[in-house]
């Protein structure tokens, strides 16, 4: 692997201060935002928490998971099932219910598919999440492709989630809380042992590291924290659909973790904020004529990130990190 | 089930096995020739369609609109293939997986913009408009029998090409060793080129040819690109045998399970790929 391809992991001083100032500004935020924008922000960190699970395995262990949307989606429909129309549920076994339910169907999955390598990995993970889609997407009883609503956000006793304020904190201290707990996995005994499997995988387990139960543990791991994400999403919008655990969230969750940096996390944040910004201009954009240019938002989606994937391959952290050391980027 | 509502079915799971296959086959090899993952070859199905529902409007015959849009999808499979396909193939897997998704994007909107967002059908030439009377009241639609004709045929082109000719040995020296193989004078970019403008081509025949039996509508090529993911896995990277094999299986498994358990029809493809990989992480005919 060469040393352009080696993810960041250990972020220069500069970084670390632009990313303490973005956390200082996130807490400041809901003083100054209108509840439009609170709103959005909570549903940027929410899917910063996403895109975390997701760089565990992207970024760190180096497997390529075009499904994690699956374990996102069901956590959010726990979430639906537990909640009676008419009162809300408590948050404090609904949370785990549902984290547990994103873990065990991991588990599950990871069984079958971390036996798989490369691309048969991507399309392994991407078919059993789709056989997940069309589970809830068939049936009537689990929803059917309407999906569900949720009448009442978990109810938490100690502070009130119906305020959007409140529920904004409680999703950024959740977004701090899995980031410092990442940070410390990442340069744990199993932290190095899964950066040790995505560089090599042949001679981890030469060493006699059993590469089969570490990455299983990655990928359940993973599952859990992507449902921690889903319940958090489904508690916010009050909604779940199929298409939560679609195909193209699945997509664009590896692009948020791609736009901003892989393997280091904080790339991940950066990304989600990035990506859901991106996606707001893009369907925002003013109609020139008859032709609507925030209609066919797909299409500028797409072509940045075609752009993207041509131009800058280590994401936004990582085209940060070539120009604070001031050196040329390509060098193949 | 009586024998003839048995036949129906075994003739329509041959039929979806063989369309499948068409796709699949254009994947497998891609991935096995020049190690790509191409999340965008469901595009290429739908614009198969797309362009048989508007150039079969424009000449009015069915039958030129087939050989046109096959033209000018080798045409814009070698251009995709110049353009972009090419200086991927050495990369991460990751960076295909983005550069083929954020394809599917252009190419969607591509198409809205150009045909719009509605839901269209294709007439079936008059010569195939018939049906062949199985009872009284059952009978079978000779297009259909059409379409697993020319999926067929199209097969046995395709393992005829690649093992009897020597073009297709080209293709298997530079699938084996594409290095050894430039060094001995096979100019493997060619064959690269080639081998993705012939997928390319054969996705738009199948969905040039499903377009009369599956109307034409937006993101028509998302679910059969993951059934063909399906396939691909199913009957090992690379192998166009085995992507045949399990292209029938999974028309097999499909058709029936959607006929006798229509609660789960939707799991059990999926189902018979976890038990595969149980049993066969590389699929049934790895290469």
């Amino acid at each position: 692997m060469s040393d352009s391809q080696a993810p960041l992991e250990t972020l220069p001083r500069s970084l670390k201060i632009l990313l303490g100032a973005g956390l200082l500004a996130l807490a400041a935020f809901p003083f100054v935002g209108t509840d439009y924008y609170v709103q959005m922000v909570t549903r940027m960190m929410i899917l910063a928490i996403f895109a975390m699970s997701l760089d565990l395995l992207q970024g760190v262990t180096g497997l390529v998971s075009l499904g994690h949307a699956a374990y996102f989606g069901v956590a959010g429909y726990v979430l639906a099932f537990l909640t009676p129309p008419g009162e809300p549920v408590s948050l404090w076994w609904t949370l785990p219910a549902a984290v547990g339910a994103s873990a065990l169907l991991a588990l599950v999955i990871g069984f079958l598919v971390v036996r798989t390598h490369g691309i048969y990995f991507i399309m392994v993970t991407m078919a059993f999440a789709q056989m997940v889609f069309y589970v809830f997407f068939d049936n009537k009883a689990l929803g059917g492709s309407d999906g569900i609503y949720i009448n009442f956000k978990p109810e938490a006793i100690l502070f009130d989630l119906e305020n959007k304020k409140v529920f904004y904190f409680f999703t950024l201290a959740l977004m701090v809380l899995v980031y410092g707990f990442l940070r410390r996995l990442l340069w744990s005994p199993f932290g190095r042992a899964l950066a040790g499997i995505r560089v090599n995988e042949h001679r981890m387990r030469a060493l006699g590291y059993g590469t089969f139960s570490h990455k299983l543990a990655a990928f359940s791991l993973a599952g859990a924290l992507a449902g921690l994400a889903g319940f958090l999403w489904g508690a916010q919008s009050g909604y779940v659909n199929p298409e939560l655990m679609g195909f193209h969230m699945s997509a664009h969750v590896i692009m948020m973790v791609i736009l901003g940096g892989m393997g280091n996390f904080a790339g991940a944040i950066v990304g989600a904020f990035s990506f859901e910004y991106l996606l707001h201009v893009f369907k925002d954009l003013p109609a020139v004529g008859s032709f609507n240019l925030g209609k066919h938002w797909q299409l500028w989606m797409g072509l940045f990130i075609v752009a993207l994937v041509i131009l800058a391959p280590r994401g936004i952290l990582g085209l940060f990190d070539s120009l604070l050391k001031g050196k040329a980027q390509h060098h193949d | 089930m009586d024998f003839v509502n048995f036949l129906i079915q075994l003739l329509n799971s041959v039929q979806y096995g063989l369309l499948l296959f068409m796709l699949a086959a254009g994947l497998t090899l891609i991935f096995g020739i020049m190690g790509v993952v191409n999340l965008a070859h469901g595009s290429f199905y739908m614009l198969g369609a797309y362009l048989a529902w508007s150039l079969a409007a424009m000449t009015q015959s069915f039958t030129l609109a087939i050989i046109l849009g096959t033209l000018l999808s080798v045409l814009f499979g070698l251009l995709l293939e110049w353009l972009l396909f090419r200086h991927f193939y050495k990369r991460d897997h990751l960076d295909q997986v983005l550069l083929t998704f954020g394809l599917i994007y252009v190419f969607e909107e591509t198409r809205s913009i150009l045909w719009g967002d509605d839901v269209h059908g294709v007439n079936i030439p008059n010569v195939l408009s018939a049906s062949i009377p199985l009872t009284e009241t059952l009978s079978y639609p000779v297009y259909r029998l059409f379409m697993s004709g020319v999926c067929l045929l199209l097969a046995l082109g395709l393992y005829l090409l690649i093992s009897k000719t020597r073009l297709g040995m080209k293709i298997r020296a530079g699938a084996f060793n594409h290095e050894m193989t430039e060094a001995l004078g096979v100019n493997i970019k060619l064959i690269h080129a080639l081998v993705f403008a012939m997928g390319v081509g054969l996705a738009t025949i199948a969905g040039m040819v499903a377009a009369p039996v599956s109307s034409v509508y937006p993101n028509m090529g998302s679910q059969v690109l993951i059934m063909c993911f399906v396939v691909v896995v199913i009957g090992g990277i690379g192998s166009v045998k085995g992507a045949l094999i399990a292209a029938l299986l999974v028309g097999l498994v499909d058709t029936f399970g959607k006929v006798l358990l229509p609660q789960v029809a939707g799991m059990l493809v999926y189902v018979l790929m976890a038990i595969v990989l149980l049993y066969k992480p590389e699929g049934l005919f790895k290469n």
